[in-house]
């Protein structure tokens, strides 16, 4: 380690509240950028399977009579 | 290689390439990203003149470089949206302005809170800088553009000649440091020649390179596939595809 204890790691010689700051801010950045798209998918693929599920239980009742079917 | 691009057009393939490549890339470039990271900020020396303010150059030039060659990429999916029509292209390119944007971002403040121990300012309005943030407002724009439309096709177009106009804008960046007196310092890493920085800093900053590049792979990935599934909501390959997963 460049640093001789994590005390003088954390301050930097007076840098320390500029460089944690700046690699802080970036991993929350970068989180939310990587976090973002994956809750979108997730919900989006939610919405779809239920509506397959939906499509799935109402089919039996279609399949009986074709009028429904066409409904 | 035709055959691949050929399939890139093809949103049931790509979702499902996509879906692969993730599931192995996204954990791995997380982990070097945290590497490089506690390499960084931990393991390599101080600089003789700069101290340890200048450890923020290990996130502060991978988002730059990487913020730069991601409007290339948007800059070039806007062509071929433009020029043959494909629909993936415009989804290609409107994923990558987020992720374009926030690594601008990124750029931009590590830039500031760097500057205020090295030059004694959070910001000057110097031709890197500026142009640099004309860049962010491009991705910005690119973004806003697109939602302006109620038209989606017309959207598009208007931000695919948003984005070839903006290219302008790279080269000028690049050569910035050198067309103009700056506070900006010159690139340290030259392909050619010595690089005027030592190993120990050298490979934990090529190694941050490397994960970013992946990072962004990775997110326009994320986006294109989270946009697919939006679009595409009753299509039956979609459905196959997440059933098939449960």
């Amino acid at each position: 380690m460049a640093f001789e204890s994590l005390q003088a790691a954390w301050q930097m010689a007076g840098h320390g509240p500029y460089v944690w700051g700046a690699y802080g801010l970036t991993a929350v950045v970068l989180i939310a950028l990587v976090w973002m798209p994956i809750a979108r998918a997730r919900t989006v693929s939610r919405q779809i399977l239920a509506e397959h599920r939906r499509a799935q239980s109402a089919r039996p009742a279609s399949v009986s009579s074709e009028v429904s079917d066409a409904s | 290689m035709w055959q691949i691009i050929h399939k890139m057009g093809s949103p049931p393939w790509f979702y499902r390439f996509a879906g692969t490549v993730l599931r192995w890339a996204l954990p791995i470039v997380l982990l070097l990203l945290v590497v490089g990271a506690v390499w960084g900020l931990l393991f390599a020396p101080p600089d003789f003149r700069q101290g340890n303010s200048y450890r923020i150059i290990f996130i502060h030039v991978p988002a730059s470089v990487v913020a730069l060659a991601g409007y290339y990429v948007m800059a070039f999916a806007g062509a071929v949206s433009l020029i043959w029509k494909i629909k993936m292209a415009d989804t290609a390119m409107r994923a990558v302005a987020p992720v374009g944007a926030a690594l601008t971002f990124i750029a931009l403040v590590t830039g500031a809170v760097w500057g205020k121990p090295t030059w004694g300012t959070w910001w000057v309005w110097d031709a890197r800088i500026t142009s640099m943030l004309i860049l962010f407002f491009l991705y910005v724009g690119v973004m806003a553009l697109f939602e302006a439309y109620e038209n989606k096709a017309a959207a598009a177009k208007a931000c695919a000649v948003l984005s070839l106009v903006g290219t302008v804008n790279i080269p000028i960046i690049y050569k910035s440091v050198d067309w103009w007196y700056s506070l900006h310092q010159p690139a340290s890493i030259k392909f050619s020649g010595a690089s005027a920085i030592d190993s120990s800093m050298l490979y934990p900053l090529l190694l941050m390179i490397v994960a970013f590049y992946g990072l962004f792979a990775c997110c326009v990935m994320l986006n294109m596939r989270a946009e697919l599934l939006d679009t595409h909501r009753g299509a039956s390959w979609l459905q196959r595809a997440l059933l098939e997963r449960d």
